[in-house]
């Protein structure tokens, strides 16, 4: 009868463990793969430093160009809500704040709770606006993989319920709060493996598309 | 004990000086005692006046007495005083006058006489079918064999206390006599669930006085909780929300924020996942409750307790992870991650060492 307790201690005792030490090694291993590999050995002469256009690179490519922003303006808006939605919840919340605290040592302040709360609420209409963006658009559709699929639905279980659990709407609460900590392990197992490595890689990219434009002395 | 059970209530509280006016009153209060509204105290009044007095027998286990103590210890004379004392206490190791085997055969009669009739009130965990029996007997019999001879023929079974209801402390890590709680070797009677650490008093009575005046039990939660008290987590009722939702954290117990009443949260305050009529209710006659003493919640009415995380370490904090784990894990991946790297790179230089050019010539002619 007290399973789910059971069921809240195993996923933040054991399971938490593995599934950090999954993401942990496999990520390592991404990225260490990919350092190490590098690029091809270019022999032009260099017209111009490239750690600057690199590292600006990093940051305008933040910002969609005018372009993009007009070819696709619900992937560029939708996008930057959601996305800022979940870090807010992801890095604000104080339990959030407070596992940070534990796991690396260090932590930030935390946002107060109705923010949070706010943000939490826009980030899952947004993720459903993508899914049936996705089902509706016909070269979306065509193009969207089973690991789209899958991506999607693990981070929308992570905020989902992540917020059925702060709103206690799934009883009893043990549960609610296992059911949330799975789904994030789930995340953080599938991370490495899957396009979310873009969370460590896409400013990686960056760094080397501007390195490459910057070299060349051309605008990134 | 003196044989009272003849008597309907009324009749007993008029026994003991209780005036019309006074009985209303504790109708009123037991009314929003269980969260009903005022309307139904005159219900309560004529249920209670009409009702029997239940025979009840107290079952002590892997306990502390603080249970009993809990109960035992309030200002009399309160209304849960009056409430208990309407209760025909028929067995109960440490209240009871008689002892040996005139306490057992006391027991035995009161099961005899209200057969299907009776209820059952347990405190502390009781070793399993499977533990050895000698880890807690009661003239000579297991706390096991002693349950399940009594709780036969009642009509419910009340666990008090977080060991009878989910183990408790005897269940904790390592378990060494194997402790059940009640709902886990009762499985053909009601089980209310009591339980804290020790349970606030008016709750037990609360829930007696619900069974007197409906003649069935209280709604329940998920863990077999009575709804009325433990509807509610601690955190969502704490006079210190506020400062939780603002970000306003104590992060020692002298600092500032502690002087200044703020949220407990960062030293370690279990409300957000404990269910208990604590911030409301309070303790010892509503003088005040832990988190209102400057003490973090610990959580005493859930499962596991004991074993669900420091007291003094967040909520949110995993139990078990270590810095070693993360750091040993990182450099696992690195070294598979060069290990990767350093193959492709040699398979790529094979390659290139055997890489045999073909012309566009070759190429058509093969066409």
């Amino acid at each position: 009868m007290s399973g789910s307790m059971e069921f809240l201690l195993w996923t933040k005792g054991p399971l938490f463990d593995i599934a950090l030490a999954i993401f942990a090694i496999g990520l390592m291993a991404r990225l260490v793969e990919i350092f190490m590999l590098g690029r091809a050995h270019n022999y032009a002469e260099p017209r111009a430093h490239e750690w600057p256009a690199g590292l600006r690179t990093m940051l305008t490519r933040t910002i969609a160009d005018p372009g993009t922003f007009k070819r696709a303006p619900f992937n560029v808006v939708v996008g930057w809500i959601w996305h800022i939605g979940f870090l807010t919840a992801l890095l604000f919340f104080v339990p959030h704040v407070e596992l940070i605290r534990s796991v690396l040592g260090f932590a930030w302040p935390a946002l107060p709770n109705p923010l949070v709360d706010f943000a939490t609420a826009i980030t899952i209409l947004a993720l459903i606006a993508t899914l049936v963006h996705r089902l509706t658009h016909p070269v979306k559709r065509h193009i969207s993989t089973v690991e789209d699929y899958l991506v999607w639905a693990v981070v929308f279980m992570v905020v989902l319920t992540g917020y059925l659990a702060y709103h206690r709407l799934v009883e009893p609460y043990p549960l609610a709060l296992g059911m949330h900590i799975l789904s994030a392990e789930i995340l953080l197992v599938i991370l490495p493996f899957t396009k979310l490595t873009h969370i460590f890689t896409a400013f990686i990219a960056r760094w080397y598309n501007g390195a490459a434009f910057g070299r060349k002395g051309v605008q990134s | 004990m003196r044989k009272r059970s003849d008597k309907t209530l009324g009749e007993s509280l008029r026994d003991h000086g209780l005036s019309r006016r006074g009985f209303l009153k504790l109708c009123a209060a037991t009314a929003s005692l269980m969260a009903l509204p005022p309307s139904m105290a005159p219900a309560i009044a004529a249920a209670l006046e009409q009702a029997r007095r239940p025979s009840v027998i107290w079952l002590s286990f892997q306990e502390c007495t603080g249970c009993t103590e809990s109960l035992t210890r309030a200002h009399a004379p309160t209304l849960e005083d009056l409430i208990f004392d309407f209760i025909s206490l028929d067995y109960h190791h440490t209240l009871q006058a008689a002892s040996g085997e005139a306490a057992e055969e006391a027991r035995l009669q009161a099961m005899e006489e209200n057969k299907g009739r009776y209820l059952v009130i347990v405190d502390g965990s009781i070793p399993g079918p499977d533990a050895n029996p000698g880890f807690s007997t009661v003239a000579g019999h297991s706390n096991y064999s002693i349950l399940m001879e009594t709780v036969e023929h009642a009509a419910a079974v009340i666990a008090v206390g977080t060991c009878a209801a989910f183990g408790g402390l005897p269940q904790a890590r390592p378990n060494p006599t194997g402790a059940m709680s009640v709902m886990d070797l009762v499985r053909d009677k009601p089980v209310i669930n009591v339980p804290g650490c020790p349970p606030i008093p008016m709750v037990i009575t609360g829930v007696v006085a619900h069974y007197l005046v409906f003649g069935r039990l209280p709604e329940l939660d998920g863990y077999g909780r009575p709804l009325a008290f433990y509807g509610q987590s601690i955190h969502d009722r704490c006079y210190r929300r506020p400062f939780y939702d603002k970000g306003l954290f104590a992060e020692s117990f002298d600092d500032e924020g502690a002087k200044l009443g703020w949220c407990l949260y960062r030293l370690g305050c279990k409300g957000p996942t404990t269910y208990n009529a604590c911030a409301t209710m309070k303790w010892n006659d509503g003088a005040s409750w832990p988190v209102e003493a400057g003490h973090p919640c610990l959580g005493c009415s859930e499962p596991k307790f004991w074993d669900a995380g420091g007291f003094y370490e967040p909520v949110s904090v995993p139990l078990t992870l270590g810095p070693g784990t993360l750091l040993g894990a990182g450099v696992v991946g690195a070294v598979a991650g060069g290990g990767l790297a350093t193959l492709a790179r040699k398979q790529r230089k094979e390659e290139a060492g055997t890489r045999q050019p073909v012309t566009v010539d070759e190429l058509e002619q093969k066409l």
